[in-house]
């Protein structure tokens, strides 16, 4: 027996040949993953000292992409003049930006030691005094306490779900880009994604859909994910497709286990 | 503790009222000691038959409250988020069920989960039956039974999972219109009928609601019953093994054994299911919001078993014909056409015809009784896993979507690289398949002569080492040894040269070429490493006698 | 799972004494002669321990026992456990559904332990004979067939063989004729395609004026210059049917907005206004709103499967498996300054069926642009 012959009988040997075929796969499989990409972009409202200093940060921190100027760098940011400090603390709140690469989409990511409450104030302040824009909203603009979900239920399934899902679990879109999953998203940043369309984002401007119906959709959404799941586990609350591996997986293997129990045979010594 | 030695009077008394009544005793007496073969692939069937109890008995208590009435209302229930807003009774009475009545979500779960593993199940058997060729004669009528459920348990999950109404079933209600009104000629008549004129009108609830509680489960049981009474007339397949032939069948009795063991495999099944349902949410409508066609989510799924058909409507090219122009007719959406109906038609008719084809390539007329080990009949095994991975691309990119989003691979990646597959993988599966058989036979003839592998080297005179092979279990030998080659026709041309009948003309040629490649013995039995076949008879001996445990596992 | 412990016994009187027998004739289910299924025992009937019998007993009555408690918490948990919130439901569910499925599973488990340990083990023969009846039965009934045939008289007299089928006929297609008010409006089949084709855009309010767009789930109408964000969309329906579902079902919409320079030559421009396009929300290839809109690459994704549209381009398709554009919905606005629409499409909106033809080249040879 060759050496080659003696691995391959090797107990283990089948197990290796598992882990070295699911290797394979995930190598295959991040050739195919999207790395993350610069999106569009950023602010606050503040004092006339805070937008100096914003600009300072926003040149340490923002100007190899997006220009000394803001004015945006073509095929690299877009420009932030008129993105209102809104977009600011939406972006570098949520850790999108400053962005770590330039992928399909800027993905939520812990935020950069830098990043504090303060420090996104005044880089808020410094992109709002560029060019206006959406402001920041105020807390009981955000409140869901002051919504009412049935009506944000029906607004909701009217503007959103179809990327977010019925319950803001996510979904695909195009080339890579994905709608985000909601559930980690705070309220002033809801709000903020609505006004200011972040990346792939549409607008959802405030003459059209009124700041009072806005909150009440972050009241539905916050009561949709907060609520218990009566059925047992959630599944990812994304559909039919984990229900159907449940099935197949827990549901038929469990059967099929039983199935060899109930006929298993003690082999008769003869 | 004592035994019986009568009939006890609580049993003799009714039995002897019936008995002089419909002569059951007869019945009784051939069947109570009926055989059953043990083997756990053919419990898998069960599964399919006690999940469809399990769907009437959680089915019935559903209908005590549901209203399958598509009449605006204003929820007024327990569900808060949905308080006031405007829905069908439909989709009001399925929350109401959910939040409203005790144990109605468990069973409205139970329901669920049960009819995901009725098809499940229906699927297993269905292979296994088909990679054990158990539907070679005289079993074909039985089979084409089982094709014509697993159609109706389609159409059965089609119906229910439209009824409760939500956003989710709506979509799948829409897709359905959307397919019905392409069919050429007759689309938009079979959709005006169906929903009672334009979509979504408000009948089609009501209408899904009655073939789905009354007509098709009523072919279903009729069939059902019908399948259960040939199995029993023509008594089961066995595997092939000791003192088993093609004229008898070996297993355990009807009662008790078999009675109790059956018993005990539909009180796991309905274990399961209410496991399933305790602990895991399914159709969580209250998430979904009510119907309206104005809206849909990302993520909108069928049930598992349509998946294959969303996945070939997802991959579809965008192909639009208008035959006469302009004119108001002949226009043929084939990217919804061809994806709704080609691979359906595929897989069910394959299903169906497939005894037939496999009759008429091997002209094999004799009745079969032995589960076929699907190694030894390579061709049709490579086949089936043609089939189970043409179904499988279609199913995985019937979820493009949820894969996309959750392993972040490009929607569009995905698209282009099932258009690839979905022609690539099941050729591919062919191939791997028809090597694999041929290498399991060739690990069969291995052990039948010269036996397995015993883990006692031993050293000859000479110096060389080898390992001792041990004769197999007389019930392995037994189960391999059942191995029958495929038959083939008789193609050779007589001694004029001229083929047999039947083998002439283009088809008959074909029909010759066909049967010379699927029948035959590819690796005969006696055909192992035939080296050395002097000495290990004797090692045979050696060790035969003494230890023989590494076999019997 | 070697059983070694027990030599092949002989029956004793724990296995049924009478596993060899030969049915007296009875009648099959089917009517034949009964057959004899002769059962022949197999040597080898394995009996269970009388000790280990002993044991595995107590392990099933405690597996009952289960079943037995189970099945009791199951009752006192739907009298204790109220629903109503998704919490409180949530606590019955679980509290039902796990004793119901530990009553199932105690049972279950007890039976298989029961027959493994505790009833005999053995295999029987029995024969199996071929399906076909004797070549003597089929002559038999040939002849029966032959005969009754020729005693009813169905070969001979051609008048009635042939007014039965006459008969029959007309019978068969009752049915047919039944179920042809399945379709409510029983609009004949011709004017089918005359509804689909038309949408409630096409219609003036009562007044008389065009009809007003209006945000789905606000019902509030839009005036252009609120609807100023580039990047923006809506969806919207029409005035006066937000809930009719069969006008929805045709006449949603997406409202987008874009920066003027945006716009590509695909897009009908004298539709469009100051930048607001309206294109129909329902996928031109089986109907499902299409609503994921990307404002960077003005795609355009319908989220069923996956067809993806150029909002900036007249939604011409660049990707899946939808053939057509979506229908865009010639807008303007009405003295108040609220969005309306000018007009039907000018192509039937949704799914494309037989009746449907090429009506973009008919919109165009119309003099429109499609």
């Amino acid at each position: 027996m060759t050496r080659i012959t003696a691995w391959r009988r090797h107990p283990l040997a089948r197990y290796a040949v598992l882990i070295f075929a699911l290797a394979l796969v995930g190598m295959a499989y991040t050739a195919f993953v999207q790395v993350g990409k610069p999106a569009d972009a950023a602010l606050a409202s503040g004092r006339v000292d805070d937008v100096a200093e914003g600009k300072a940060l926003f040149e340490l921190h923002c100007s190899s992409c997006h220009g000394l100027n803001a004015q945006g760098i073509s095929g690299k940011a877009p420009t932030l003049i008129g993105v209102g400090a809104a977009a600011v603390d939406f972006q570098v709140s949520t850790g999108r930006m400053p962005a770590a690469d330039s992928g399909a989409q800027a993905p939520r990511k812990p935020e950069h030691r830098w990043v504090n409450p303060d420090s996104i104030r005044k880089l808020g302040a410094y992109v709002q005094s560029l060019g206006g824009g959406p402001q920041v909203p105020g807390k009981e603009q955000v409140d869901a306490k002051l919504g009412d979900a049935g009506k944000g239920g029906e607004l909701f399934r009217a503007n959103c779900i179809q990327c977010h899902n019925w319950v803001g679990a996510g979904g695909a879109l195009t080339q890579g880009k994905y709608a985000p999953n909601l559930n980690q998203a705070s309220p002033t940043q809801i709000y903020e994604a609505m006004i200011t369309g972040p990346q792939a984002m549409p607008v959802f401007n405030d003459s059209t859909i009124t700041p009072e119906e806005k909150r009440s959709m972050i009241a539905y959404i916050t009561s949709v994910r907060e609520q218990t799941d009566p059925g047992g586990f959630g599944l990812g609350r994304i559909g039919p497709v984990t229900e159907g591996l449940v099935a197949w997986i827990a549901g038929l293997s469990a059967l099929a286990l039983a199935a060899i129990w109930i006929t298993a045979k003690k082999r008769q010594k003869s | 503790m004592s035994e019986l030695t009568t009939v006890p009077k609580a049993i003799g008394g009714p039995s002897n009222f019936l008995d002089e009544r419909l002569g059951a005793g007869n019945f009784l007496k051939r069947n109570l000691r009926k055989v059953f073969p043990d083997h756990w692939s053919f419990l898998l069937g069960e599964i399919a038959l006690y999940s469809f109890v399990i769907l009437l008995l959680t089915g019935t208590f559903l209908t005590f409250w549901f209203k399958p009435s598509m009449a605006e209302i204003a929820y007024d229930g327990s569900y808060a988020p949905l308080k006031g807003v405007m829905m069908s009774q439909a989709y009001a009475s399925s929350l109401e069920l959910s939040f409203d009545v005790r144990g109605g979500l468990l069973m409205r779960q139970m329901h669920h989960w049960a009819a995901l593993m009725f098809v499940a199940g229906m699927t297993v058997h269905a292979l296994r039956v088909f990679f054990t060729g158990a539907y070679r004669k005289p079993r074909e009528l039985n089979w084409l039974i089982g094709v014509g459920l697993l159609t109706l348990a389609l159409l059965e999950g089609l119906t229910g999972y439209s009824l409760p109404d939500d956003l989710l079933s709506g979509a799948g209600l829409r897709i359905t219109e959307g397919v019905a009104i392409s069919l050429p000629l007759v689309g938009t008549y079979v959709t005006f009928f169906l929903f009672g004129g334009e979509y979504p009108g408000e009948d089609v609830v009501s209408r899904f609601y009655s073939l789905h509680i009354l007509l098709i489960p009523g072919i279903i049981l009729a069939l059902v019953s019908a399948h259960m009474v040939l199995m029993w007339t023509q008594k089961h397949t066995q595997m092939p093994g000791k003192n088993r032939n093609n004229h008898n069948v070996v297993g355990a009795p009807f009662y008790p054994a078999f009675m109790a063991k059956a018993g005990a495999y539909f009180l796991f099944t309905f274990a399961v299911v209410a496991g399933l349902a305790t602990f895991a949410q399914i159709n969580p409508i209250w998430l979904f919001g009510p119907y309206t066609p104005a809206d849909v989510s990302a993520g909108s799924q069928p049930d598992f078993y349509m998946g294959f058909l969303e996945g070939a409507l997802r991959i579809m090219v965008p192909w639009e014909i208008n035959l006469f122009g302009t004119s108001h007719a002949g226009t043929l959406p084939l990217s919804v056409i061809i994806p709704a109906l080609v691979p359906m038609g595929i897989i069910m008719t394959g299903l169906a015809l497939y005894p037939f084809l496999e009759r008429w390539v091997t002209g094999d007329k004799r009745e079969h009784h032995f589960a076929e080990r699907p190694r030894n009949n390579p061709h049709r095994t490579a086949i089936g896993m043609t089939a189970i991975t043409f179904y499988g691309v279609l199913w995985l990119l019937g979820a493009n979507d949820e894969i996309s989003a959750n392993f972040h691979i490009s929607l569009n990646v995905t698209t282009y690289a099932g258009r690839v597959l979905i022609f690539l993988a099941p050729a591919l599966a062919y191939l791997i398949t028809y090597r694999i058989c041929l290498g399991l036979q060739r690990y069969d003839a291995g052990v039948v002569s010269h036996g397995v592998e015993s883990g006692v080297i031993k050293r000859l005179p000479h110096g060389e080492y080898i390992e001792l092979h041990t004769p197999p279990h007389e019930d392995i030998e037994a189960h391999v040894r059942g191995k029958e080659p495929v038959l083939m026709l008789p193609a050779a041309p007589d001694s004029a040269g001229i083929p047999p009948k039947g083998m002439r003309g283009p088809l008959g040629k074909l029909r010759a070429r066909m049967s010379k490649a699927y029948g035959g013995e590819k690796i005969p039995l006696g055909d192992g490493h035939a080296h050395g076949e002097g000495h290990e008879e004797e090692e045979h001996a050696a060790i035969g006698a003494g230890d023989d445990h590494s076999l019997t596992r | 799972m070697t059983d070694n412990e027990h030599e092949i016994e002989q029956p004793d009187e724990r296995v049924p004494r009478r596993v060899i027998g030969t049915p007296a004739p009875g009648t099959s289910m089917l009517g034949a002669p009964e057959r004899e299924d002769v059962e022949v025992e197999i040597p080898g009937v394995t009996l269970q321990d009388e000790q280990k019998a002993r044991k595995a007993e107590k392990i099933v009555a405690l597996c009952f026992t289960v079943t037995f408690l189970a099945a009791i918490a199951f009752i006192i948990s739907y009298v204790y456990f109220q629903v109503g919130s998704p919490e409180s439901t949530g606590v019955s569910n679980l509290a039902l559904g796990s004793t119901l499925t530990v009553a199932l599973l105690g049972l279950a488990v007890g039976i298989v332990i029961w027959v493994r340990m505790i009833m005999p083990k053995y295999s029987l023969v029995q024969e199996r004979h071929p399906m076909v009846s004797a070549e003597e039965t089929r002559g038999v009934v040939a002849e029966t067939f032959i005969q009754g045939a020729n005693e009813s008289g169905f070969v001979k007299r051609k008048l009635l063989r042939r007014t039965l089928l006459l008969a029959a006929a007309p019978l068969g297609l009752l049915p047919v004729v039944l179920l042809r008010d399945l379709d409510n409006s029983k609009m004949p089949g011709a004017a089918f395609n005359k509804t689909l084709r038309h949408t409630v855009w096409g219609e003036k309010t009562k007044d008389g004026k065009p009809r007003r767009l209006v945000v789905e789930g606000t019902g509030q109408p839009i005036r252009a210059a609120d609807f100023n964000s580039p990047g923006g969309i809506l969806s919207v329906v029409p005035d006066g049917y937000q809930h009719d579902l069969n006008a929805l079902a045709k006449a949603t919409l997406i409202l987008i907005k874009f920066r003027p320079e945006e716009i590509k030559s695909g897009t009908n421009q004298n539709w469009t206004h100051d930048g607001i396009v309206a294109y129909s929300k329902i996928c031109t290839h089986v109907g499902c709103p299409a609503a994921l809109y990307e404002q960077t690459t003005h795609h355009i994704l319908c989220p069923c499967h996956q067809s993806t549209f150029d909002a900036a381009d007249g939604a011409k398709v660049i990707f899946g498996p939808a053939a057509r554009p979506l229908p865009q919905l010639p807008i303007t606005v009405d003295g108040e300054g609220f969005l309306v629409a000018k007009g039907d499409f000018n192509v039937p909106p949704g799914p494309s069926y037989w009746e449907r033809g090429d009506a973009e080249a008919e919109a165009r040879s119309k003099g429109g642009q499609a």
